[in-house]
């Protein structure tokens, strides 16, 4: 694909790691914020090419792993029902509930169905006229736009047999979060490249400025992800506390001003519960009041959930970076990505899934096995 | 051309704080089964749980009945001759392709199971279970297929069963498919035979079947010129035969693809398995597929492609053989068994990085993270 | 929440009031949704995310990322390493400018 696959050229890579080596004196912290960023540095190694001084802290980016487990529960509730036909991202089929998952639920009658578009499901709802169609909207600011869009088009339209479930999360807020906690050992962030393509950069010169920490808007690609480290690294070794943009290519600072109009008028801010962490205040987007019609929430208004977190899981404090997967007693016994007891072992990029499949691979060597 | 030769030792371990104690057989022991007292879809992935159900479900209550692993294909000595014994069920949607159709993959896929074993394959069953309503000429199309298939692959088709089941209960059509073949005096291809120094050898390309059938499925559609690579591959196998050489492993990368099936044969050996990334021959257009809908090519199946195992020496003369044949034009090296990580597969990447590539869990699914 | 890659518009159409487009990825092609870019032209590279474009790629800039990155090892051969040790010794804080890309710090 064209750029993107030059994006990974083994060559500029190893130049890009050298100068990294070159200029890191020091132990660093740095927190690359987005699920996609995790994925790309496990699945291309690149953790293990910085120098050991460097810590990458796998951040909470990962919609699936910080989705509320109420949220969650609410879904297989409403996926449950046979008036509906249920769709989502593949990203949440395996995601444990209190005591199920969607895969589950489809086992067991629901009709439960991937996509790859929002628009997808609207088109289902069409031509579903006597269904219910329900779509999982999920995600941060990236993929905001388009449930936005998605449920624009169905008031427009007047295809009242769908709606969304809504459960977005903004980066900033959970920036800050993370940076209040008084355990918090982040030095800088690798902020994420597509939200920022959407919000562009100005809430974070902020963030920068208060908490005295780099951040640096960072791609997806190997030689992306190791420019935005390579310039964190600068940053840190000389003392500077910037926002800085390694990603011009697709990220401008005013962002996109139609996306930001759209999600304006769709959305509103409200306080979410990041599942491992807690609320945040002012870290989610809601339907708004004009577009309550379309909000499952409110059309199927699920009374029975119990809702109950394992008492095992600790990921929460993984998300935040103050133990690492490793450290929880469950992992690796009752918590395995076939067994996941918190949402940061089922999704490749969750952090506990990762050290799993990495990890393992030292721990056989280590013992000589 | 052909380079029978070797990359060297995986990097040193990661550095890091010392795990906490962790118990090392759980890393290559199958997990106990998950606790869902009902199929889901992902039993038939091709992963994990399809081989828990098998060895925690099926297995045990078999009993003394059931003959070793119940692999692929199995090996029954009649009247002093060996014979290839082997059953495969269809179920695949859409059931027509770019480049196929179930039919194809029904009478195809039994003949392979029968020639990764060795064997060659001389006669079929088919049982078809047809679901009320659905259209004749669809099931005509189908037939057709079948017969076209086992013609050009010189397989009789000698017994068959017809069920019809209610509307609903089934899905068009259900193929179930078993062969029997002859194995030749001195052939002793088994998952168990690969041993430390051999080399792994792929006939071509990989990614394009499971591709080819994603871009017609509902909810991802998307255009593309690739076409399944569905074909029989006993032609191929007795082509790398004749050379004389001793094949240690032969096996076609269907459900769960390369990642799959090298899992599977590490863990039967009790070798590790090496893979180098810059050296899978994975199409462009198959690269692109994945890149949009976040596939990894190694999980995506193929219907007309085989991996061999074989010792260092042996390597050269079956390439070239190969070569020669239509099917394995393409073939070359891509990876080794050696004795670290016994049990495990994993990637050297173009950067220089180490990678698990674990066992699928359930069904790879498109993701936005 | 990031999965997007950079397509080439090669058809562009109003369904139901919405601009929609054909985009080329390669080897696979896809319907995308271009309400957000409204001014695309055909041939124009967009970020596409779950069948939305969100962003234009702005082909100049990347070309000039890629350039850097060639530029990098030169970098290090001019300046060498002595360079770098010596400032540190000296406690002086390395100007910017000597590991800035040409494209700036944004």
């Amino acid at each position: 694909m064209k750029y993107l696959d030059e994006f990974s050229n083994p060559d500029l890579a190893k130049r890009l790691i050298e100068e990294i080596h070159a200029v890191t004196t020091r132990p660093w912290a740095i927190m690359e914020v987005c699920g996609g960023q995790t994925h790309s540095i496990i699945r291309h190694g690149i953790d293990q090419l910085l120098p050991d001084e460097i810590e990458m802290i796998h951040g909470p980016g990962c919609p699936v792993c910080v989705t509320p487990l109420e949220i969650i529960d609410r879904a297989l509730a409403i996926a449950a029902r046979p008036d509906v036909i249920f769709c989502s991202f593949g990203d949440m089929l395996r995601v444990p509930g209190s005591d199920r998952d969607l895969f589950r639920i489809k086992s067991e009658g629901g009709d439960v169905r991937v996509v790859y578009s929002p628009l997808d499901a609207l088109k289902l709802a069409r031509e579903n006229p006597d269904r219910e169609v329900v779509f999982f909207g999920i995600g941060f600011e990236t993929t905001a736009p388009a449930n936005a869009m998605t449920v624009y088009q169905a008031k427009r339209l007047g295809i009242t047999n769908f709606s969304l479930l809504v459960s977005h999360v903004l980066v900033p807020p959970a920036v800050a979060a993370i940076m209040e906690s008084p355990t918090c050992r982040v030095q800088a962030f690798l902020a994420a490249g597509h939200v920022c393509s959407v919000m562009g950069t100005h809430e974070y010169p902020p963030l920068t400025d208060k908490y005295k920490v780099p951040i640096v808007v960072t791609g997806f690609e190997p030689l992306d992800i190791l420019e935005g480290i390579r310039r964190t690294v600068l940053q840190l070794e000389s003392g500077r506390h910037e926002l800085e943009n390694a990603y011009p290519r697709a990220v401008v600072a005013d962002g996109n001003q139609a996306a930001m109009q759209m999600l304006n008028d769709v959305f509103e801010v409200t306080d979410r519960a990041w599942r491992g962490i807690g609320m945040i205040p002012g870290s989610g987007w809601r339907l708004s009041h004009a577009y309550a019609d379309f909000d499952a929430e409110k059309r199927f208004a699920v009374t029975d959930i119990h809702t109950e977190e394992s008492s095992l899981c600790r990921s929460g404090e993984v998300l935040q970076g103050l133990i690492k997967p490793h450290e929880c007693e469950a992992f690796g016994r009752e918590c395995t990505p076939r067994n996941p007891l918190g949402a940061t072992m089922v999704s490749s990029e969750g952090a506990c899934a990762a050290y799993y499949l990495y990890r393992r691979l030292d721990m056989v060597q280590a013992v000589g096995g | 051309m052909a380079e029978a030769t070797w990359i060297g030792p995986i990097p040193d371990p990661m550095p890091g704080p010392a795990p906490a104690a962790i118990d090392m057989d759980s890393w290559v022991c199958p997990a106990p089964l998950r606790d869902s007292p009902a199929i889901v879809m992902g039993h038939g992935g091709g992963g994990a749980m399809s081989a828990e159900l098998i060895e925690h479900l099926f297995l045990p209550a078999f009993g003394s009945a059931a003959q070793a692993e119940m692999g692929d294909s199995a090996v029954v000595e009649v009247g002093g001759a060996r014979l290839a014994f082997s059953t495969d069920s269809f179920v695949v949607k859409p059931m027509f392709f770019p480049g196929g159709s179930i039919g194809d993959l029904a009478v195809n896929g039994t003949v392979n199971d029968l020639a990764m074993a060795g064997a060659v394959p001389m006669v079929l069953s088919t049982a078809f279970i047809l679901e009320e309503g659905t259209a004749l000429s669809e099931i005509g199309k189908i037939a057709e297929a079948v017969g076209a298939a086992a013609r050009t692959a010189g397989v009789k088709l000698v017994t068959g069963d017809t069920k019809v089941v209610d509307s609903g209960s089934g899905d068009g059509v259900y193929i179930n498919t078993a062969g029997i073949g002859i194995i030749p005096d001195g052939v002793d291809i088994r998952p168990e035979r690969a041993e430390p120094g051999d080399l792994v050898i792929v006939s071509g390309d990989i990614g394009v079947h499971g591709i080819a059938v994603m871009s017609c499925r509902e909810g991802l559609e998307f255009g593309t010129t690739i076409a399944s690579d569905c074909a029989a591959l006993h032609g191929l196998v007795a082509a790398m035969l004749a050379t004389g050489a001793d094949l240690h492993v032969l096996r076609d990368p269907t459900r769960g693809g390369v990642a799959a099936s090298l899992n599977e044969i590490a863990k039967s050996a009790k070798v590790g398995v090496t893979l180098v990334e810059r050296d899978l021959p994975i199409p462009q257009t198959v690269r692109d597929a994945c890149g949009l809908l976040g596939l990894d090519p190694l999980y995506v199946a193929n219907e007309g492609k085989l991996l061999a195992i074989v010792s260092p020496e042996d390597a050269e003369q079956v390439l070239a053989a190969m070569r020669q044949h239509e099917l394995g034009r393409e073939a070359r090296v891509i990876g080794a068994c050696g004795t670290e990580h016994p049990g495990m597969l994993v990637t050297r990447t173009t950067l220089g990085g180490t990678r698990v590539v674990d066992l699928p869990i359930g069904e790879q699914l498109p993701r936005i993270c | 929440m990031c999965l997007a890659v950079p397509g080439r518009v090669i058809s562009m159409a109003e369904r139901d009031e919405t601009l929609m487009a054909q985009v080329d990825f390669g080897g696979v092609t896809k319907d995308v949704c271009l309400q957000y870019i409204p001014d695309a032209a055909v041939g124009e590279y967009v970020v596409v995310h779950v069948g939305f474009a969100i962003q234009r790629l702005d082909e100049a800039s990347a070309q000039q990322t890629l350039a850097n990155f060639e530029k990098l090892g030169i970098l290090e051969e001019e300046f060498g390493d002595g360079f770098e040790l010596a400032a540190r010794q000296a406690g002086v804080d390395l100007p910017a400018q000597a590991y800035a890309t040409s494209e700036g710090i944004s």
